[in-house]
């Protein structure tokens, strides 16, 4: 510390010492640096101001709201305004255009592509994958193979309501567990199975037994001829493209504990331009009817 | 310089030293915590959030347990990318139940504050079990083990009156009835979901994973996890009303 009344002036640079001293050696009082220290009295100064032109003091009724109004949550807001307004003209478009006239008009539908595209990476891909290829459980989107149907209006629909999401205007139905439930004997699951492997890898071997419990029990969804109804999800059995497997494992698997796959209703979480782009790129993706 | 002198006292006497530190702190507690807890605006008035159900208190617990705050936030902040990205930020009122928040600090996964409903329980199962089953880039360790874990829920019921004692509003009733509530939950076809729903509004009865364990851990991670962010009514939140 410095001592007033009994300063002492160091002899060599002229400054005062604290007044300690170890064998001789005695401690420098160096005053700051007056650069650091105008910086130190402009911050505080700074604080002031910031003080009056933003949120900052708490009072028992309230907290003051600075002379600038500004507040975190409002200038999401109006970034979020701004997005909109740079994004403008085609996001309008978008909003205006029926799914049809984007698909139609080549610089909209390019546009809803790359939108699409971008929502798709963080929405769907989780699932979808990032090529939209799909994997077990999850439909690839790149076949034209479609469980609720391929068209512009019925992917829109798929992508809005969701599939099985407990939204009321979602895709309902359901592949039964005809074994768990005791649907099908063991032995009726075993024909069937073998009927719908031959299906897609024709076998000289006799599946009539096979056919009889298929035109009984599955034809009523997947059609006498399998080929599937878009209405109640039933796939097209008699492709090589598989949800859950077609062999014949998988198959018997499916037919004992049923399936139904959950599609998240997308309405109110994504907004509908959103909706509306990934419409067209899934349809782009390579199967849109 | 005469004034800045008298630090000298400061410096020679360590009591008086602490006290003007406990001086100085206790003012910035005072200026910026105190204010939290009695200003109207600190938590929006939102429709829609309720307390966590039984199995998606248990839920929470595993989440704790596993570390998964470690990785993964639960705050959207008001940035606009992370809005276009997650949803609409984060209140305040969506964690007014949780002892402690999960807000975490750090990201090394995405954000989960708005998971809920996002992906399906299936994919949220197969996901747990081995991520990069539907993730191929993924560096998420696999939870596998939790779907062979029997869920310890004996002591949920005192986890609801601790909760209780510190702000949840959680009714006797609701204490008394949580191991009902928990099976209830994963049996979406039976007529107790209705109670469960009249206790728990919103409240979402998933479809177990029907092995030899009733209740497995997984089930409780993922009930929670189905439920994150997708309590409060937007439609009714006015975001005018609430800026800050």
């Amino acid at each position: 510390m410095v001592d007033n009344t009994h300063q002492d002036i160091d002899a060599a640079t002229g400054t005062a010492t604290t007044g300690h001293e170890w064998d001789g050696i005695k401690e420098l009082n160096t005053p700051l640096p007056k650069w650091w220290l105008y910086i130190l009295y402009a911050t505080i100064i700074w604080a002031f101001g910031y003080w009056i032109l933003y949120p900052a003091i708490p009072l028992p009724g309230g907290h003051t709201s600075g002379v600038l109004g500004w507040t975190s949550r409002g200038a999401v807001q109006a970034d979020l305004a701004d997005l909109r307004i740079q994004r403008g003209a085609m996001v309008d478009q978008l909003s205006r255009s029926t799914l049809q006239q984007i698909s139609a008009d080549p610089k909209l539908a390019e546009f809803a592509r790359a939108y699409g595209r971008s929502a798709f990476g963080n929405n769907c891909a989780p699932c979808h994958g990032s090529g939209g290829q799909g994997s077990k459980g999850y439909p690839n989107l790149n076949a034209d193979r479609w469980l609720w149907g391929g068209t512009l209006d019925q992917i829109h629909t798929t992508l809005v309501h969701g599939a099985r999401s407990g939204d009321p205007d979602g895709h309902e139905g359901n592949m039964p567990a005809f074994g768990k439930d005791g649907l099908l004997t063991k032995e009726q699951i075993d024909a069937v199975a073998n009927y719908v492997v031959s299906l897609s890898n024709p076998t000289t071997a006799d599946v009539s037994a096979g056919k009889l419990v298929f035109g009984e029990n599955c034809a009523p969804c997947h059609g006498e001829n399998a080929k599937g109804n878009v209405d109640v999800g039933a796939p097209n059995l008699t492709t090589k493209i598989w949800l859950y497997g077609g062999d014949k494992a998988s198959i018997v698997e499916t037919l004992v504990n049923g399936r139904g796959g959950h599609m998240p209703a997308w309405k109110g979480r994504l907004d509908p331009e959103t909706i509306k782009a990934l419409t067209v790129y899934v349809h782009s993706l390579g199967g849109g009817q | 310089m005469s004034l800045w002198n008298k630090h000298a006292i400061f410096e020679k006497n360590s009591i008086v030293l602490t006290v003007g530190i406990l001086v100085v702190v206790a003012i910035g507690g005072l200026v910026e915590i105190l204010p939290l807890f009695y200003l109207k605006s600190t938590i929006e008035t939102v429709e829609g959030v309720r307390p966590y159900t039984p199995l998606e208190l248990a839920g929470r617990d595993i989440y704790v347990r596993e570390g998964c705050y470690l990785c993964h936030s639960q705050m959207i902040r008001s940035l606009r990318d992370e809005v276009e990205r997650y949803g609409h930020y984060s209140l305040a009122a969506e964690s007014k139940y949780d002892h402690p928040f999960q807000w975490g600090s750090k990201r090394t996964g995405p954000d989960l504050a708005r998971v809920g409903g996002k992906y399906s329980d299936d994919w949220q199962r197969g996901h747990l079990s081995n991520p990069r089953s539907v993730v191929p880039g993924s560096i998420m360790p696999r939870y596998a083990f939790l779907a062979e874990s029997a869920l310890d829920y004996r002591h949920i019921r005192d986890s609801m009156s601790v909760l209780a004692l510190e702000g949840v509003p959680y009714t006797p009733e609701m204490i008394a009835k949580a191991d009902v509530d928990i099976k209830a939950q994963l049996s979406p076809d039976d007529p107790s979901v209705t109670d469960l729903v009249k206790r728990y509004p919103k409240a979402v009865a998933h479809a177990s994973l029907g092995g030899d364990i009733a209740v497995t851990e997984q089930d409780a991670l993922v009930a929670y996890l189905q439920m994150l962010g997708a309590t409060v009514d937007f439609k009714l939140y006015d975001n005018k009303a609430n800026l800050r």
